[in-house]
C-alpha cells in the first residue's frame, strides 16, 4: 500500500506538536511492511532519518526549465534528480506568473510559520497537483490545515481516497473567534476529505458540531509517545529534598490557559512557602504572566526560564514534582506523556484530549483554580500520592506507542481502499 | 431440619464535603449536611421502611416461625435518629416481637480492627451499649465492617465475650468445605463463626431483578427448592446482605418484598425453619476450626480488603489515620470523637480504590480515586491537628505513648485488682462475719485514686510522676493477694 502524506514539519526541524506526531505515524506505519509513505514536507533540512521517502517540496517544478543532469544532481535535498525529471513530465499548467521562481522551475518556501503563510499554503497544493500527477499512490493523508488544499487538490486530480489528520482546530487556537481564512480553509478540507482523524474525540466533537461535519467519517485518533531515549533516560534529576517544584511546560499563550496556573499557585503559596513554580516556555501572554506573580507577591517563588528544547525539556520535567497542563482547550497535548515518562505525575485539565486516553492523571477543570491548586498541594505533600501517580502513570504510558496508532490508523486506510468510504461504525479500535 | 439465618446490614457513611487544603486550620467542619439528609431519606424511604414494615408484617402473619437479624453501624444510627427515626421506631417495634435480633459491630463501621485492637474493642462496646439502650438487647454474636474476618479478630470476639461471629464463605478459605455448616475460629475454640453462603445472599442482592440472568424471574419457591435440594448434613443456610438491598439495588417495582414476605410460608412447606444467629450457635455444635490467616470481607470478586487498603494511597491514609488512635482514646473532646468515628468509615477508603470495578463503583462526588485521596487527606490533616492541638507540643509523641501505657495498664490492673478484693472479700464474708479492716481500706483508696491518676494526662508533668511510682507499690500487693486466693481454691 502506498500513501501519499502531506506534512508541515518533521523533526529533527521541530516548530510545534505537529512534527512529533507526523514522526511517530510514520515510524509507526515503517513497521508494517506492506506499507510504503511518501511524505511531501516544504523544507526538509537533510538530517532527517531514512526510514520514509521525503519530497522536498521547494524543488519541484511546476514550471518547464531546461537544466543539465550533471549540473544539478546534487542540489537535491529529500529526493533526487531522477525524480525531479519525472515530476518535470507532469506540469498542468503555466505558473510562469509566479513570483519567486528559480533556476530549476520550482517556488521556494520559508518553511516553518512565516509571514506569507497563506501564500505558502497555496503555492504547496500548486506543487501538490505536479506530485499527484507523477506518483502513483492508494491514498491521500494530509496533516493539519496547512496541507488540507494540497490533499484537497491531490484528491481532485487522482480520484484517491482522501484522509484528513486533525491535529488542532482554529478553535482550539482562539478560544472560539476564529479566523475566517483558516476556518474556510479547515472547512474546505473536511468537507472533501473522505475520513477525518482527529487526535482525541474531544476535537472530533469541535469537528462534527462546529464544523459540521457527517460524525460517520470522523474517528478519534489518539496520538502516543515514542519511549525516552537512552540519553534522556540517564538524565540524574536534580531536587532539593526540602523544595518541590511544579512545573508548566508550553507556550504561555492563551490556548492553555497559563493564568490559572498562577491563580492555583498563589493558593498553594498561601499555605506553603517551599514550593517553587516554573514557567517554562515562552508566548506572546509571558510578560503579563511575569506581572500577575508580581502583583501577587509570588515572584519569588516564580521562575520564567524560558524555551525549552531537546535535552532541557527532558531535564525540566525530571527535576519536577509535579506537571501542570491548565489547557483551555488541548486537542490532545502530548506534554504529559513525556512528564509521565520521566516519573513525573500529571495534573491536566479535563478540556485536554489526552485525559481521554490516561487513567494515572489528575484531571480538574481548566478554570477550577481551588481543585488544580488541591491537586498541586496533596501531591506535594502527600509521598503515597507522588508515588502511586509516578509509578503507574510511568506503566501506563510505557503502553501507548505510535505502532498501535498506525496499526488503527491502517484499519482505516484498508477500510477506505477496500470500500470507498468510511463508516466509524465499523471501525474496531 | 434445615435452617435459614437471615441478616442484613444497616450502614450509611456520613459524606465528606469538598474540604480543600486552604481549609485546613480554618473550618472544622467536614460532612455535606445536604447530600446527608438527601442520601439517608432517600435510602429510609426507598428501602429501610418499606422493608422493615413488611418484615413486622411478617412477624404478625407467621410469629416466632421468621425471625430476623440486623446490625447497624454507629454512624448510621445517628444519622437516622437525626433524620429517619421513624426507622428506629420500626425497628423497636421488631424488637419488641422477640423475633429479630441485633448483632454489634464497630460503631464506626471502620478498619479499626486491622489496624488498632483497643480502638475496635472500645467502638464494638460503645456500639453493644447504644444496641442494649436503644432495643434492649445485649448483643451476643459479633459481625465486623464487611464481614472483614480473620483468626485474630476473631480471637479478639472471643476475649470481648461473644460466642460467635459472622463472616464470608469465600471460596479462598473454604476450599472442599461447605458454608453450611457452623464453624470455629482457629484461635479461639469458644467463637463460633457463620459464613455467608454468597450465592444464595447475591442471588438476591444483585441478581433478583436482572432479566438477563437465566433465572430470571426468581419466586420464592424456586428459591426455597434451592435450599431444600441441598445435601442432607448441610444445615444452616445464611444469607446475608444490606438492607438497601432491598428497594435500592433491587427496586420495590421488582416485587422484592413479595418475595421475602413468601419466604417463610413456602419454607415450612419444605420443612425449613429461620432462626437467629445466636440461636444457631447455641443449638449447632461446630464441625471444626476455620483457618483465615489473611483477613476476609464480602467485598468484590477477591472478598478481600484490597478495595479499602490496596493501593499505596489507601494505605497511606489508613496509616496516618490510626496514628493517632492512643491520643484519640485519651482525649475526652466530644466533637473529635464524633469525627473519628465519622471518618473511619471504610467507604471513605473504598473511594480511593483503583481496582477496575465488576460492578458499577459508586464514587460519591468525587472524580477519580486521586480527588478522593486529595480530599479526604484534607480533611485528615485539619482532624490530626486538631488532635495533637489537645496535647501540649513539647511532649514527645514517645513519651506520651509510654504515658498512655501506664495508665492503660494502670487501669487494667486496678480491674483485676478490683475482681480479687470483691472475690476476697466474698470469701471472707462466708467465714468471719465481721470483716477484716486492712482489706476494705485498700479498696476505698484504689478507685479514689483511679481517676486523679488519668486526669493529668493532658499535662505532662504530674502525670509523670505518680506514675511509675504506684506501678511499683500496688503490684506487690496483687501477687501477695492473688497467692492466697489460689491456694483456698
Amino acid at each position: 500500500m502506498k500513501v501519499l502524506m502531506f506534512g508541515w514539519e518533521f523533526p529533527p526541524k521541530i516548530y510545534g506538536g505537529l512534527a512529533v506526531a507526523s514522526y511517530g505515524i510514520t515510524k509507526g506505519l515503517s513497521v508494517q511492511n506492506d506499507v510504503e509513505t511518501t511524505f511531501c514536507m516544504p523544507k526538509p533540512t537533510g538530517d532527517e532519518e531514512k526510514f520514509l521517502k521525503i519530497i522536498n517540496m521547494s524543488q519541484v517544478p511546476v514550471v518547464w526549465r531546461d537544466v543539465q543532469y550533471d549540473n544539478i544532481k546534487d542540489r537535491f535535498v529529500g529526493h533526487t534528480a531522477e525524480d525531479y525529471y519525472r515530476f518535470r513530465d507532469h506540469l498542468y499548467a503555466d505558473f510562469n506568473y509566479l513570483q519567486g521562481l528559480d533556476d530549476l522551475g520550482c517556488i521556494g518556501f520559508a518553511g516553518g510559520y512565516p509571514g506569507n503563510l497563506h501564500e505558502e499554503i497555496n503555492n504547496f497544493s500548486i506543487i501538490a497537483g505536479v506530485l499527484a500527477r507523477s506518483e502513483q499512490f492508494d491514498i491521500i493523508h494530509a496533516h493539519d490545515w496547512l496541507t488540507y488544499p494540497a490533499g484537497v487538490h491531490a484528491k481532485m486530480v487522482s480520484g484517491k481516497p482522501l484522509c484528513i489528520h486533525v491535529h488542532a482546530t482554529d478553535f482550539d487556537r482562539s478560544r472560539g473567534k476564529v479566523n475566517p481564512t483558516v476556518y474556510s480553509i479547515e472547512k474546505n478540507g473536511m468537507d472533501h476529505a473522505d475520513c477525518i482523524m482527529c487526535v482525541s474525540e474531544l476535537t472530533r466533537q469541535t469537528v462534527i458540531n462546529q464544523y459540521h461535519q457527517d460524525p460517520r467519517k470522523c474517528v478519534a485518533m489518539h496520538n502516543a509517545v515514542y519511549p525516552l531515549s537512552e540519553e534522556y533516560q540517564a538524565i540524574v534529576p536534580h531536587k532539593n529534598p526540602k523544595e518541590k517544584v511544579v512545573t508548566y511546560l508550553g507556550r504561555i499563550t492563551m490556548q492553555k490557559g497559563p493564568e490559572y496556573f498562577i491563580e492555583a499557585a498563589k493558593r498553594v503559596l498561601n499555605r506553603s512557602r517551599n514550593i517553587r513554580f516554573c514557567f517554562a516556555g515562552s508566548g506572546d501572554m509571558m510578560n503579563a504572566m511575569i506581572d500577575l506573580a508580581a502583583a501577587y507577591g509570588i515572584a519569588d517563588r516564580c521562575h520564567f526560564p524560558g524555551f525549552q528544547r531537546g535535552k532541557q525539556v527532558y531535564e525540566c520535567y525530571k527535576n519536577s514534582d509535579v506537571f501542570v497542563m491548565p489547557s483551555v482547550s488541548e486537542p490532545f497535548g502530548i506534554a504529559p506523556l513525556e512528564a509521565m515518562q520521566c516519573g513525573c505525575p500529571s495534573i491536566i485539565s479535563k478540556q485536554s484530549g489526552c485525559g481521554e486516553i490516561l487513567e494515572n492523571v489528575i484531571k480538574v477543570d481548566y478554570w477550577d483554580i481551588d481543585a488544580m491548586a488541591d491537586a498541586i498541594y496533596s501531591i506535594c505533600t502527600n509521598e503515597a500520592l507522588h508515588k502511586y501517580l509516578a509509578e503507574e502513570g510511568m506503566k501506563e504510558v510505557d503502553g501507548i506507542t505510535w505502532e498501535k496508532v498506525a496499526i488503527r490508523i491502517r484499519s482505516c486506510y484498508d477500510q477506505l481502499i477496500n470500500r470507498g468510504y468510511f463508516d466509524v461504525n465499523d471501525y474496531k479500535a | 431440619m434445615k435452617t435459614i439465618c437471615l441478616y442484613f446490614e444497616i450502614h450509611q457513611p456520613v459524606h465528606l464535603k469538598r474540604y480543600r487544603f486552604f481549609e485546613i486550620g480554618t473550618d472544622h467542619y467536614y460532612y455535606d449536611d445536604y447530600e446527608n439528609e438527601r442520601a439517608i431519606t432517600e435510602t429510609a424511604q426507598k428501602s429501610y421502611i418499606p422493608a422493615l414494615s413488611t418484615m413486622l408484617e411478617m412477624t404478625k402473619m407467621y410469629g416466632k416461625q421468621f425471625k430476623v437479624a440486623f446490625s447497624l453501624s454507629g454512624v448510621a444510627i445517628e444519622l437516622l435518629e437525626v433524620y429517619a427515626p421513624e426507622v428506629i421506631e420500626l425497628l423497636q417495634q421488631l424488637a419488641e416481637t422477640g423475633c429479630v435480633e441485633f448483632l454489634a459491630e464497630p460503631y464506626s463501621h471502620g478498619l479499626s480492627s486491622l489496624a488498632n485492637e483497643e480502638v475496635f474493642i472500645e467502638e464494638t462496646k460503645r456500639l453493644a451499649k447504644k444496641i442494649k439502650e436503644m432495643f434492649g438487647q445485649t448483643p451476643k454474636v459479633m459481625r465486623n465492617s464487611s464481614l472483614i474476618y480473620s483468626d485474630e479478630i476473631g480471637a479478639l470476639a472471643g476475649r470481648m465475650g461473644f460466642k460467635g461471629m459472622i463472616a464470608e464463605g469465600a471460596k479462598h478459605i473454604l476450599g472442599w468445605k461447605s458454608p453450611h455448616f457452623v464453624y470455629n475460629c482457629a484461635m479461639d475454640p469458644n467463637v463460633k463463626l457463620l459464613l455467608r453462603d454468597y450465592k444464595l445472599s447475591d442471588d438476591i442482592s444483585l441478581r433478583f431483578n436482572d432479566s438477563s440472568w437465566n433465572e430470571y424471574p426468581l419466586f420464592a419457591d424456586k428459591y426455597v427448592d434451592w435450599i431444600a435440594q441441598l445435601p442432607e448434613d448441610e444445615q444452616v443456610i445464611n444469607i446475608f446482605m444490606e438492607l438497601c438491598a432491598l428497594g435500592i439495588f433491587q427496586p420495590l417495582s421488582s416485587n422484592i418484598l413479595e418475595f421475602l414476605k413468601a419466604l417463610p410460608a413456602v419454607a415450612k412447606q419444605r420443612g425449613i425453619v429461620f432462626a437467629t444467629p445466636s440461636e444457631i450457635i447455641s443449638k449447632t455444635k461446630s464441625v471444626g476450626p476455620m483457618e483465615v490467616v489473611y483477613p476476609v470481607s464480602w467485598n468484590d470478586e477477591e472478598r478481600d480488603t484490597s478495595c479499602w487498603l490496596g493501593n499505596g494511597m489507601q494505605r497511606e491514609a489508613f496509616n496516618k489515620l490510626y496514628q493517632e488512635a492512643d491520643r484519640i482514646l485519651a482525649c475526652k473532646d466530644r466533637r473529635i470523637k464524633q469525627d473519628w468515628d465519622r471518618i473511619q468509615a471504610s467507604n471513605n477508603f473504598r473511594f480511593m480504590t483503583t481496582k477496575p470495578a465488576s460492578v458499577g463503583m459508586y464514587r460519591g462526588f468525587y472524580d477519580s480515586p486521586y480527588d478522593a485521596f486529595t480530599n479526604y487527606m484534607n480533611v485528615l490533616g485539619d482532624f490530626i491537628k486538631r488532635v495533637q492541638d489537645l496535647f501540649p507540643m513539647e511532649v514527645e509523641s514517645d513519651e506520651l505513648n509510654a504515658l498512655y501505657t501506664t495508665i492503660h495498664n494502670q487501669g487494667e490492673e486496678i480491674a483485676v485488682r478490683d475482681n480479687e478484693i470483691s472475690r476476697l472479700r466474698a470469701r471472707l464474708e462466708k467465714y468471719e462475719p465481721t470483716p477484716d479492716a486492712e482489706s476494705p481500706k485498700s479498696m476505698k483508696t484504689e478507685p479514689a485514686e483511679k481517676p486523679a491518676e488519668k486526669k493529668p494526662a493532658a499535662k505532662k508533668a504530674p502525670a509523670k510522676k505518680p506514675a511509675p511510682k504506684k506501678e511499683a507499690a500496688p503490684k506487690k500487693e496483687t501477687i501477695a493477694k492473688k497467692a492466697p486466693a489460689k491456694a483456698k481454691k
